[in-house]
């Protein structure tokens, strides 16, 4: 039988896959991809609490509605970051972007 | 006459007539689904075939010639002498293109196409899977066929190709936007995204007559949204060959194409669903109304294929940015306040 | 025969999500990368179907691999056509051992967390016509809230104009 405890282990493994991402990529669309992923484990543990504690109210999916937004906002703004630091430093590796101001 | 031959009836027939052999009624309730997939794939192989043929009858119609007439009577079987000769065409893969991906764009075009499919009412009854999110699953599953285009453009190692890929991310994301507001004054008013609702609140009224200004723009963008004439930037022979098809040959090129005809045939039936009235029709059985329907909505797409020239890439962005996402929004604010007028009043 | 169908969605559900979460920060070119990402929101998406939480699911395909489409382009005119690999390494210079021990660390406490903890399981009944409610309790008890968010998304719309596009001096 699924239960929570599932939902809940395969969130926390994705979690970690994305904070692997966070810590080791170069790039920094592949951060920004890896936060993406930590987002998306948030995502399905609100959902699995959501089914599994408090079925009767959609408290935990109205929450992963908001997460959704937030994160559809920050790819927006950060995208158009990385496109912007590309057109002035022509890279985007985030060791080589080290200087506050240039 | 409707109770008689609706597509429902002929199911509990066919239910019936398997009841008889298989002892678990789970069993038959496999067998149908599987029949029903069937189904929904004879349909959308077979109407490419025949919408290959209309497609150039209609044209030659257009431009006064007779089109083809050669194969078969009247040249009915042209579609079947493509396919053959398509078969027999050489597998080509361009040198430098990344492997895996250029085989598995179009496979994975068609998987969308074919996806939407479930949700389709075709007669009283008759739908695969009604959601109670119908036409948003619609939405979401059309919205998927971005990124194997995009595959395909950037794995097949061609400018030309590379070109038409982006050219799809901006053409479709920007059209969805209008589209997704225009169907929404039909969930206003249906007060469902469920499509049986929907359907059945056009009982007296088709949602047309209530809401012409989402019926135009949902065309315009459905148009953009399929690639089709005017708006077929993603693959505009005349600048960039054939876009993200460029490199493909045969089989893998006619999956493309079997695709795309597939998303025609969808958007034609989202159209008639939610603003034709769906199966809803005097005398004839429901099925009937449905298709007579669709293939008005087909000829409608084929008649703008034909008759409008291409726009360039900047007034596509700036028609679908500037023109049609205002009034999708109007069309919504008015909507709410006729809505709030008429309860008001009644 | 229906809690065997769930429990094999829920394993192939899980192992998409997974694997293709793993490849999308072990692969070293940007755009396949990517293209995992989508394939790991699609499995996500599966998870919430099996939560019953359709409407959402439809919302995850729809806004992230939307988004998806953005980074792979993103991808393709930030990298350079020949140098086809190593457009998304991982770092060389952080030991990537002690990378994987805190990450491999996470797991085994969170788990460990999880195991322990006592769940309070509700028995109570599943709410089947999700999206009005949701519609509902938007509109209602989370009016500030989703003004909220459509003050911020307004804002990053604005905001990611402006970046890409520079404001002219």
């Amino acid at each position: 039988m699924i239960g929570l405890v599932h939902f809940l282990t395969v969130a926390a493994i994705v979690f970690a896959i994305g904070l692997y991402g966070v810590l080791s990529k170069r790039t920094i669309v592949g951060i920004l991809m890896s936060i993406e992923l930590m987002l998306n484990a948030v995502n399905i543990n609100l959902i699995a609490f959501s089914r599994f504690i408090t079925p009767e109210v959609l408290t935990g999916q109205i929450f992963a509605i908001f997460t959704i937004t937030v994160a559809a906002a920050e790819v927006a703004v950060g995208m158009a970051m990385i496109f912007r630091v590309y057109y002035d430093r022509n890279t985007v590796h985030a060791a080589r972007l080290d200087e506050m101001r240039w | 006459m409707q109770e008689i031959t609706g597509l429902f009836k002929i199911a509990e027939i066919l239910r019936g007539i398997l009841g008889h052999f298989l002892p678990d009624p789970q069993l038959v309730d496999i067998c149908m689904s599987l029949i029903n997939i069937g189904a929904i794939f004879t349909i959308i192989s077979l109407t490419a075939v025949v919408l290959v043929y209309t497609e150039r009858k209609v044209s030659a119609f257009m431009q006064r010639r007779s089109g083809p007439n050669r194969v078969g009577p009247g040249g009915t079987l042209q579609s079947v002498a493509d396919m053959i000769k398509l078969m027999a065409k050489e597998d080509i893969m361009p040198a430098g293109a990344d492997k895996w991906m250029w085989i598995l764009a179009p496979i994975l075009l068609f998987i969308p196409a074919a996806a939407v499919f479930v949700v389709f009412p075709f007669d009283n009854k008759a739908i695969f899977a009604d959601l109670n999110i119908g036409i948003f699953y619609f939405i979401a599953m059309s919205s998927q066929s971005v990124l194997p285009f995009l595959m395909a453009g950037w794995a097949s190692n061609n400018k030309y190709s590379l070109v038409g890929g982006m050219r799809t991310v901006a053409q479709m994301l920007s059209y969805e936007v209008p589209m997704v507001l225009s169907i929404l004054g039909i969930v206003m008013l249906a007060g469902s995204m469920r499509m049986s609702t929907i359907v059945a609140a056009q009982q007296h009224t088709w949602f047309i007559v209530l809401q012409p200004i989402a019926f135009v723009v949902y065309v315009i963008t459905a148009t953009a949204e399929i690639n089709r004439a005017p708006f077929d930037l993603v693959e505009g022979e005349s600048e960039i060959v054939a876009g993200p098809f460029t490199e493909y040959t045969g089989m893998r090129w006619a999956l493309f194409f079997l695709a795309e005809y597939a998303n025609l045939l969808a958007v034609s039936v989202i159209a008639t669903t939610l603003f034709l009235g769906g199966w809803n029709g005097p005398w004839l059985p429901g099925w009937v109304w449905f298709f007579l329907k669709v293939g008005g909505m087909i000829f409608l797409f084929m008649w703008f294929r034909w008759t409008f020239p291409r726009l360039r890439i900047d007034q596509l962005m700036s028609f679908g940015w500037k023109v049609l996402l205002p009034l999708a929004l109007l069309n919504i604010i008015v909507t709410g306040i006729g809505m709030y007028i008429y309860e008001f009043f009644s | 025969m229906n809690e065997l169908i769930y429990t094999v969605a829920f394993y192939i559900f899980a192992a998409i999500t997974v694997a293709a979460a793993f490849g999308v920060v072990t692969k070293s070119n940007l755009v396949h990368s990517a293209l995992l990402l989508a394939l790991c929101f699609i499995g996500v998406s599966g998870l919430y179907v099996l939560l019953q939480a359709d409407f959402l699911a439809a919302v995850q395909i729809l806004i992230y691999n939307g988004a998806i489409a953005i980074v792979f382009v993103l991808g393709t005119m930030l990298t350079r056509r020949s140098s086809r690999h190593g457009t998304n390494d991982t770092e060389v210079n952080i030991p990537s051992r002690v990378v994987t021990l805190v990450s491999g660390l996470f797991v085994v406490v969170t788990l460990g967390v999880i195991a322990t903890t006592p769940w309070h399981y509700s028995s109570g009944v599943i709410v089947e016509d999700t999206p009005s409610l949701l519609a509902q309790l938007i509109l209602t008890d989370y009016m500030v809230v989703m003004e909220a968010a459509a003050v911020l998304l307004l804002a990053a719309m604005i905001g990611a104009i402006v970046l890409a596009k520079g404001v002219e001096e």
